[in-house]
């Protein structure tokens, strides 16, 4: 179980740019619920994600996992059991190595960075398999510099090389964002497979109401630092993407924009 | 020949120092002032342990070692208490003049009459059985054995588990992190081996010239400098070689062409002239500057 306890966070306190995000935010997602989260540009999901996963710190407040508290874990120590995959697709894999070293290093995920080979031969065909799952092609290009793949296929392995090892919450932040629409649902197909395979927490951010809906088991819009709606089970079930368009449109007029 | 061989000599001395800049400025995007101080450490310390009796061949290891600790240094500075990677290059390289002056107890010390890596007793042995026209290169072939060595080690530790760590933290620390690794604990890793070999190539260097004078550190980060980016230059030209050994060439280039320019008029005491200058024009013509992309 995980939960964000009276969550407090100010951007650049003090000076002309002062921005209080979050005032009293609070969240508990269940062990192994698939939550998506969907809400206007700039209303603090990537925070939120940046909060629980140690990139940033909360001003105040707790982050507690199985009820420990794990505010003053150092977000690597965090990441040990926790998958992510970007908003930028340049943040999931190293450009500079090949496919198959970038796999090789999450497949090493969790155990030490020793004097051993990098590179396993014998997990090259595991690699591969893994890859030909995307559909994209990628598993005839294990000696390919990564750098040299576009967003989408670079994103596309980043999700698999955060879920190659065993993990407790998955998290992702528009992962889709930067595919076409055909990859994108290959990539929301496998995600979902991924997800119940391993039964794993998982918590996405998404643009897509459509995601939204169809995935997960629980649907909850933010809007400027705080949870305007949510809904589990058989409420979300009854959702569809006209409802929440509506009320999208709703915060957006009371915005004025 | 002389002056191909003494820049063969000088060029294989600096190589090695080359190949840890390779470490800090291509791999971690670190500018490393610290070999300033790192270089002419490996050689005081090389020059005072032959003097008092160690064995030549045992300074590499011990010079190593010792430099291992110098990049710690610099990278706790860097990494713990957040100065920003020149500054803590610089401070570790002004602190480091006064140790290499405490432990060669003066600004200058020869060592002519002690065996060195190139001089002792099995080394000649060798070389006085082989025909009298090796005797010349004996520096260079010992100095090659000794280069290809590092290299081959540098090139095996890039291809572990740890070694694959370090260039990612230098490609993209997130992904580091992601992996549930510290990656300041990586860079400093990093920064150990790097000055680990600055001190070691210091270590040869002493055994080369037979003695150690303060100033000899001047200027060594940019000739570093410049045998990297001259040899990733090359590597785009020469793409079956690997990258260490186009640093390994960088240098010799590097060293070929001050010994052109000295030789074509310009006194050995516009060394350091010289070497700001050809490194301006390498920039210059390489255009490096720009954090790599593609690389
Ligand atoms: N490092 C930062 N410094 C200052 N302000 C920030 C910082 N990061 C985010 N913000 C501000 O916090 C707010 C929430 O940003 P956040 O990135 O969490 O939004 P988001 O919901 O992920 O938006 P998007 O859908 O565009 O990705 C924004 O108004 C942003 O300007
Ligand atoms: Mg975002």
């Amino acid at each position: 179980m995980l939960e964000l306890k009276h969550i407090y966070k100010n951007y650049n306190p003090g000076s002309v740019n002062e921005m209080c995000l979050f005032d009293d935010f609070n969240l508990t997602v269940p062990d192994g619920q698939f939550v998506a989260v969907v809400g206007s540009n700039g209303s603090g999901k990537t925070s939120m994600l940046n909060i629980i996963c140690g990139s940033i710190l909360a001003d105040r407040g707790e982050v507690l996992v199985n009820g420990q508290n794990i505010s003053n874990q150092k977000d690597y120590q965090r990441h040990k059991t926790i998958g992510r995959v970007y908003q930028d697709p340049s943040k999931g894999t190293c450009p500079s190595m090949n496919i198959l070293e970038n796999m090789s290093i999450a497949d090493n995920k969790g155990k030490t960075f020793g004097l051993q080979m990098g590179v396993n031969k014998h997990r090259k065909d595991y690699y591969r398999e893994l890859l030909q799952s995307l559909g994209l092609g990628l598993e005839d290009k294990l000696y390919t510099k990564v750098g040299s793949l576009s967003g989408g296929q670079r994103q596309a392995v980043a999700l698999l090389m955060s879920t190659m090892t065993p993990l407790e919450f998955l998290i992702l932040d528009e992962h889709t964002a930067a595919l076409d629409p055909k990859t994108a649902d290959i990539i929301m197909e496998l995600t979902d497979k991924i997800v119940r395979e391993k039964h794993v927490t998982t918590i996405m951010v998404t643009h897509n109401l459509r995601y939204a809906i169809e995935y997960g088991d629980r649907l909850l819009m933010m809007h400027e630092g705080s949870v305007i709606l949510d809904k589990a089970g058989e409420d979300k079930s009854k959702m569809n993407a006209d409802q929440i368009m509506h009320l999208f449109n709703e915060i957006s007029v009371e915005c004025g924009n | 020949m002389a002056l191909v061989v003494s820049v063969l000599e000088q060029g294989l001395c600096y190589a090695i120092m080359a190949l840890g800049m390779y470490i800090t400025y291509k791999i971690l995007d670190f500018p490393d002032m610290t070999v300033d101080g790192g270089f002419p450490f490996g050689i005081c310390l090389a020059v005072v342990m032959i003097r008092a009796g160690v064995s030549p061949i045992l300074t590499l290891p011990i010079c190593f070692a010792a430099g291992c600790l110098i990049g710690v240094c610099t990278g706790i500075i860097h990494v713990v208490f957040h100065v920003r990677d020149l500054l803590a290059g610089i401070i570790m390289m002004t602190a480091l003049y006064s140790v290499n002056l405490r432990i060669a107890g003066r600004a200058n010390l020869p060592m002519y009459d002690y065996y060195t890596i190139f001089d002792n007793n099995a080394v000649n042995g060798i070389f006085s059985k082989l025909p009298s026209v090796f005797s010349k290169f004996q520096t260079v072939i010992v100095l090659l054995i000794i280069t290809a060595i590092v290299k081959l080690v540098l090139d095996w530790y890039l291809k572990t588990k740890s070694g694959m760590m370090l260039q990612a933290v230098g490609d993209n620390d997130v992904l580091v992190t992601s992996m549930g690794v510290d990656r300041g604990k990586v860079r400093i890793i990093g920064l150990a081996i790097a000055n680990g070999l600055v001190a070691l190539s210091g270590a040869v260097f002493a055994q080369q010239q037979r003695y150690f004078d303060i100033s000899m550190g001047t200027g060594t980060a940019v000739i570093g400098l410049a045998s990297v980016i001259i040899g990733t230059a090359l590597l785009k030209k020469l793409s079956f070689f690997k990258i260490t050994t186009s640093v390994v060439i960088g240098a010799i280039v590097y060293k070929a062409c001050v010994a052109i320019a000295i030789k074509a008029g310009l006194q050995s005491t516009d060394l350091k002239l010289i070497t700001a200058v050809l490194f301006l024009a390498i920039l210059i013509i390489t255009r490096d500057r720009k954090k790599r992309v593609e690389a």
